[in-house]
């Protein structure tokens, strides 16, 4: 699914990064490739952008970024993330 | 003295910790951020240590070594053409993979390079154990732990870097980054190609020039195309051959297959060097953000914030700027006493003291206000405001990181506009100067007091509001409509760290808020007391001036005839005549010195453009106020103060009622405050726009385009309240 319809508090894997190669390098420089966990930490207020924990960092994009990211969902394991 | 020198640059991804760490090396003033990108000026630091003269220079914080902010061009440029003998890397320790991706890309220019496994500190805490040896063993290259805010290991560091900087130290091949055999086979036959076809002194190493040109890169091309000049376009032929090869290959962009390889390799040495204990963790930064970005709370508290900034600002600078008030008042009255009259003294109290005293009173607001966004940016706060604002900023076609500078804005639009830096997108950088003169800077808050506390009293608060308020919409629709027409054209990606809080060192607070105050003192030293003197001596001159009366005569004819009837009247008559005959004799001294300003050089220009302004209900002192005001918006008062011929007493009341006298109505003093708010930013502003946009075409922009908007505005302001009946 895509990364833009996962929930808060929900945790995947990513499978591919599409989108401009702007985007796609950006993207990718934070740490977000191919294979990495990312855990959907929320969305801002307005619904967008949203932030994630990605190898131990905090990043935020737009919703309309995230719907460029492939992604595989994952069960949430007990004590993921401390949340 | 007959020292060596070593230069070494500092890199590190933002927030690694690289500011704090040059500080405590050099001990210069730099400020010290969490907002990502805070040092994009290149500093520098002169050391003496080790028998050594070191001189240090800290890089901007970038992510990548791919040109794709402004930041990420000059540090990659300042490595590969200005060589420095030693290449820190300033890495957060707590944030390893991430942290060698840059590592590893700058292993792969043809540069020494040491490790500083930055705040090692925070990553034992947090549970991690990193192998340095065994780091420096795979990568060949020398590791050093540091704890920048504590000042730990820094001579170990700088002592590695001279050890290094004279020993031929290179990262053998076999250590830097293997890439799939395809790409690597390409990577050969193209380091080869261009080999045999480029000159003796090739300033690059040629594996890495192999690899930038197979993920086209731009500015790696061009300079390809410089050195080889004709048998570039083979070697570029080459490379977009491996290019659409390769893509086919892996069905994939090559840039993308390489950057996952990186990152793979990463992961290899990650596994090798780092080890995490299970320690389960409380992350105090995160528990801050459930509640400052929190769905419900967020944004109140946001808000707050900034009411909070600007409150502080206002109501606890108003105690200074009246203590500033009555020093300069002070002042002002020692001189007169002490200097002997004349074309100098006049100088000095009317040009320099007058021009300069005016301004120099909103120091502690800008102070303040500084000090405040220094907390902003040195917590993290900054980039939190992004994340809640990027929604509500895209809507204008703008990054969230554009309300930071907008917001500056509201302090002085000089730093404001430098803090459009931090953009990455050259497009949203054009966009957010060009509007950021909108936000109504504190130099034009004077002007609209003045007017608003003369002709609306009571409601002058909800007055200056409204124009803070039509300077944000016109912003607003100023940006819309250029996305639209001037600057088409996709958004930046919004993929953006959220470093975590820290708390602020006070001493980086006061050198932050010292850094961009010295700014404003700066320009008062220069152009505000230049413009003042300039707005002194056109409205001093000519010195001798054809009067319409003999005031002096008149004068004269007024004592006597008061002067007759006070002798024959009886003490309480002859005190209130002796006030009425001061009163006249007041009156005539002001008509004087009106008459005196209508004729002077100043006056003369004013007269020249008034039909300019007559259609906006502004006279031709506003008219001349306003044109002082291209030199600073500060000047409009002082020029106000010197046309309405305002003298001794406590100015600001002699003003008030001057205008009053003078005609200007409500209206009118309106419309001269939207003029204000919306027409050309000052001097300084339009010397950074020219300067951050490297254009001079857009400064000029600028100047037509806010011109017109203020004219417009203001006429129908002015001509929409005369139909209103006002």
């Amino acid at each position: 699914m895509l990364l833009s319809e996962m929930k808060e508090g929900q945790s995947a894997r990513i499978v591919s990064v599409g989108g401009d190669m702007r985007l796609r390098r950006r993207i990718l420089e934070m740490g977000l490739t191919k294979g990495s966990d990312i855990y959907i930490e929320k969305y801002a207020p307005l619904k967008d952008p949203m932030e994630l924990v990605v190898k131990g960092c905090h990043v935020s994009l737009r919703v309309k970024e995230a719907a460029e990211i492939f992604v595989d969902p994952m069960a949430r394991r007990e004590g993921d993330h401390g949340k | 003295m007959g020292n060596s020198q070593i230069r070494i640059a500092l890199t590190g991804n933002p927030n690694s910790g690289k500011t704090t760490i040059f500080n405590q090396l050099t001990g210069t003033r730099q400020k010290v951020g969490n907002w990502p990108g805070v040092t994009v000026e290149k500093k520098e630091g002169d050391i003496q240590k080790f028998g050594y003269d070191i001189q240090i220079v800290d890089l901007p914080g970038t992510y990548s070594l791919t040109p794709f902010s402004i930041e990420e061009i000059v540090a990659r440029d300042f490595i590969l053409e200005e060589k420095p003998d030693v290449v820190i890397d300033i890495i957060d320790a707590s944030n390893l993979e991430r942290n060698l991706y840059l590592a590893n890309q700058l292993r792969e220019l043809d540069t020494k390079v040491i490790f500083a496994l930055n705040m090692a500190d925070v990553a034992r805490a947090r549970g991690f154990k990193i192998d340095a040896q065994k780091l420096s063993q795979l990568l060949g290259v020398p590791v050093v732990f540091t704890v920048g805010n504590k000042g730990e290991g820094l001579d170990a560091l700088i002592q590695t870097a001279v050890d290094i900087a004279h020993s031929p130290l290179h990262i053998p091949e076999e250590r830097k980054v293997r890439y799939s055999k395809d790409i690597e086979s390409a990577i050969a036959d193209l380091k080869e190609f261009i080999k045999a076809r480029s000159p003796e002194a090739f300033p690059y190493n040629y594996r890495w020039t192999a690899i930038k040109l197979l993920e086209d890169d731009k500015i790696v091309k061009k300079r390809i195309r410089d050195l080889l000049g004709a048998s570039s376009d083979a070697v570029c032929q080459k490379a977009g051959d491996f290019r659409g090869k390769l893509a086919g290959l892996f069905n994939e962009d090559l840039e993308i297959v390489m950057t996952d390889e990186r990152y793979g390799f990463i992961a290899g040495i990650i596994k090798e060097v780092l080890s995490a204990s299970s320690l389960e963790r409380v992350d105090i930064s995160r528990n801050i953000d459930r509640v400052l970005t929190n769905k419900f709370v967020g944004f109140p508290i946001f808000i707050f914030f900034i009411w909070a900034m600007f409150q502080l600002t206002f109501t606890l600078g108003a105690y200074p700027m009246s203590w500033l008030d009555t020093a300069i008042a002070y002042l002002t009255a020692m001189i007169e006493h002490a200097m002997p009259g004349g074309i100098i003294k006049s100088l000095v109290i009317d040009g320099v003291i007058g021009g300069v005293g005016s301004i120099i009173v909103f120091l502690p607001n800008i102070l303040l206000l500084f000090f405040c966004i220094a907390l902003f940016e040195d917590t993290g706060y900054m980039a939190r405001a992004a994340f809640l604002m990027d929604r509500i900023m895209h809507l204008i076609g703008l990054h969230g990181k554009s309300f930071i500078p907008m917001l500056m804005g509201f302090g002085c639009n000089v730093p404001a506009i430098m803090a459009t830096r931090t953009l990455e997108s050259r497009k949203d950088r054009i966009l957010t100067i060009l509007i950021t003169p909108f936000m109504s800077c504190s130099a034009r808050l004077p002007v609209y007091i003045v007017l608003a506390g003369t002709f609306f009293a009571a409601k002058a608060g909800t007055v200056i509001f409204m124009i803070y308020l039509l300077g944000i919409v016109l912003a607003i629709l100023t940006g819309r409509m250029f996305r639209t027409v001037l600057l088409r054209g996709e958004d930046a990606p919004f993929v953006m760290e959220l470093p975590p809080y820290r708390v602020p060192m006070i001493r980086s607070l006061l050198i932050h808020m010292w850094d961009r105050s010295k700014m404003f003192l700066r320009k008062m030293g220069g152009i505000i007391l230049a413009g003042s003197i300039i707005v002194w001596a056109l409205s001093s001159f000519p010195r001798q001036i054809e009067y319409s009366m003999d005031y002096e005569a008149a004068a004269d004819e007024v004592r006597k005839s008061f002067d007759q009837k006070i002798k024959s009247a009886d003490g309480f008559l002859a005190s209130k005549l002796e006030s009425e005959r001061d009163k006249a004799i007041h009156d005539l001294n002001r008509q004087r010195n009106a008459e005196r300003a209508e004729k002077s050089y100043i006056g003369r220009i004013g007269k020249l453009i008034e039909p300019v302004f007559a259609p906006v209900g502004i006279d031709w002192r506003g008219s001349v106020a306003l044109l002082t005001g291209f030199v600073a918006k500060e000047i409009v008062v002082s020029t106000m103060g010197v046309l309405y011929s305002v003298e001794g007493d406590s100015q600001s009341d002699a003003l008030h009622s001057a205008l009053r006298d003078s005609g200007m109505t409500p209206l009118s003093a309106l419309s001269m405050m939207v003029f204000v708010l919306l027409y050309v930013p000052c001097l300084a502003t339009i010397g950074a726009i020219a300067r951050e946009t490297g254009a001079a075409k857009w400064a000029v922009f600028n100047i037509l385009y806010t011109t017109a908007v203020a004219w417009i505005m203001a006429f129908i302001v002015y001509q929409g309240g005369r139909l209103l009946g006002h």
